[in-house]
């Protein structure tokens, strides 16, 4: 685990170097990956600015949703989302030079190409989120439970990303379907599930458990009841569903590179 | 240190055979391969595009996982310990780069370093020697995008050699090259496998490095091996027409002698074929007899002459 990290570390430090041989372009896109990301918010604020409420929850509460799920993407993006272009190294046929060193593929594939860019997403996440748990008045116990949530959310999102890249081991061009359950994943845990059809949020958790990125935990913490009616002890299965989803991705991921086919030459 | 038996490796292959129906056919591309290589053996690894060449260097490094047969490379087997074999086998693949794009040359050797675990002391020893063998000094500080592709090739080499593998596999490591680099790439291998008893599988198309390197020679058709053995070997099995190369002193008609063809003229110079089964002596005569010759040559037909009469002909026994 430690040696992971340290080779993590390591790589992502070596091409982070790459990336400064050209400094301007890496300032603008951070810059960008700020802005974009604030887009989504700006959005959430206006419909703010015509109602006081969304899905029954404040400002404050809706504050700490977007953030808490942003930030957890955030931090599993920059981890591994790079994982994600598996299909285009399988076409250009770089897997192949990943699997001849001695290191996972996985890790090697999560920090390729990596820039300090991406952690442009962590800055308005951030900042939302600290200033809607300074609203709310959280106790200490629930804001060591928020700071669970967010690590459980991140290794939730990092195991949809695994399962995203194994996907695409069949399906090559599956990039932008993959896509989905990622980026689809964030979009939608931004804002109050209580929102969407009920039917939907079943979906989300008990089959992909995007609900448990922040919406079950939040609930428990913020004090709302559950809009399906689930028992409490619910709230509190996210790590449970996240380490079952990360054997899954794990299973998914050795039987893809088991049935890995390379390229022609 | 590398033993195969009876490997086997098919793809599955989906042929749309309707607007939604999809047939699915099995593709052979390794079919049931068998062949042991020794310690500090330097073996060839020839076939035609197609062949299952990759497909079994693939094999070999762990990167595709076998359909049937057993597979042992320096006693492990290499899809399931894949990151064990990495750290004691080297890897070039001609067609594409492991070094780091971005990075300047010395970058992608310390970060390759760190990957496969080499001491700080030996790792600088070891890359001052491969730095002065492969006169890397001039560009160790160049990224790696600017290099010409003799110098990249450099380096890929260097990056695969120094953690001092045991087995050094090539996939054709001079294609591309001009003629100054694929010597100096030969020579090195040439050291490398003398000095160091560095066991090198080579795949190429390019002949010369065969004939310049490799005492074994190993050619695969159609997933099958076709022949195993000495170059010397391979001459001799397949044998191919000799060329006879007459210069007349006019030009004029030629009646090609007993059991020869004519392949070519060219005003005076006439090239024929000589068959292994006819004496090359008696059509020198016999053409000499019928025409005012002024010159006369005949050469041996070389390797790659034999191989694309390996290629075209049927299996030869080895």
């Amino acid at each position: 685990m430690v040696e992971t990290v340290g080779t993590w570390l390591l790589l992502a430090r070596t091409w982070t170097r790459a990336a400064l041989q050209y400094p301007l372009g890496l300032v603008m896109m951070t810059l960008g990956a700020v802005v974009s990301t604030s887009l989504d918010l700006i959005g959430i604020v206006i419909i703010f600015v015509h109602m006081p409420f969304l899905g029954g929850f404040g400002p404050a509460e809706a504050g700490f949703l977007y953030g808490a799920s942003q930030l957890s993407f955030a931090v599993s993006d920059v981890a591994i989302g790079a994982a994600d272009r598996l299909g285009r190294h399988i076409k250009a046929g770089t897997l192949d030079t990943m699997l001849i060193r001695p290191v996972s593929p996985l890790l090697q594939l999560a920090t390729e190409d990596f820039t300090p860019r991406k952690a442009g997403r962590l800055v308005p996440a951030g900042v939302v989120l600290v200033w809607s748990m300074s609203r709310l008045s959280l106790s200490p116990s629930d804001v060591a439970l928020t700071a669970l949530m967010i690590v459980n959310g991140a290794v939730l999102f990092s195991a949809l990303w695994v399962l995203a890249a194994s996907a695409q081991f069949v399906l090559v061009h599956g990039h932008e379907a993959t896509k989905a359950v990622t980026w689809g994943g964030v979009f939608m845990t931004q804002y109050p599930m209580s929102l969407y059809g009920k039917d939907f949020v079943r979906a989300v958790t008990f089959t992909v458990p995007l609900a448990f990125v922040n919406w079950q935990p939040s609930l428990y913490i913020l004090g709302h009841p559950d809009p399906l009616g689930l028992p409490v002890f619910v709230r509190f299965l996210g790590p449970v569903l996240t380490a079952l989803l990360c054997l899954v991705a794990a299973l998914a991921w050795r039987t893809g590179l088991r049935h890995y086919r390379s390229t022609g030459s | 240190m590398i033993r195969l038996s009876g490997v086997t490796k098919t793809f599955p292959v989906h042929r749309k055979s309707g607007l939604i129906r999809r047939t699915r056919s099995l593709v052979t591309a390794v079919d049931g391969m068998t062949f042991e290589v020794e310690r500090g053996e330097f073996v060839g690894y020839l076939g035609p595009n197609g062949a299952g060449k990759s497909t079994t260097i693939k094999m070999l490094t762990g990167i595709l996982t076998a359909s049937g047969g057993e597979i042992r490379v320096a006693g492990l087997d290499p899809s399931r310990r894949r990151k064990e074999l990495a750290r004691r086998i080297g890897v070039v693949f001609g067609q594409r780069t492991t070094l780091w794009w971005d990075l300047p040359l010395g970058d992608s050797f310390a970060l390759i370093r760190h990957l496969y675990k080499v001491d700080q002391k030996r790792f600088a020893g070891r890359l001052d020697e491969l730095t002065e063998l492969l006169e890397l000094a001039p560009f160790l500080q160049t990224p790696v995008r600017q290099l010409s592709l003799g110098q990249r090739m450099r380096g890929d080499l260097t990056a695969a050699l120094l953690h001092s593998p045991e087995l050094l596999v090539l996939d054709e490591p001079t294609i591309g090259l001009d003629v100054v680099s694929k010597a100096a790439v030969r020579e090195f291998l040439a050291r490398i496998n003398a000095e160091e008893g560095t066991t090198i599988l080579l795949t190429t198309h390019d002949l010369g490095d065969i004939e310049r390197l490799c005492r074994r020679v190993m050619v695969i058709d159609h997933g099958r091996l076709t022949f195993d053995g000495a170059l010397e070997e391979l001459r001799a099995t397949a044998s191919a027409d000799r060329i006879l190369i007459v210069d007349l002193a006019s030009p004029g008609p030629l009646a090609p002698p007993t059991g020869t063809r004519l392949i070519r003229r060219e005003g005076p110079r006439v090239w024929l074929a000589v068959p292994a089964d006819v004496s090359a002596a008696s059509a020198v005569a016999e053409v000499a007899g019928a025409h005012d010759v002024r010159d006369i040559a005949l050469r041996e037909p070389d390797i790659e002459d034999v191989v694309t009469r390996l290629y075209q002909g049927s299996p030869v026994q080895a």
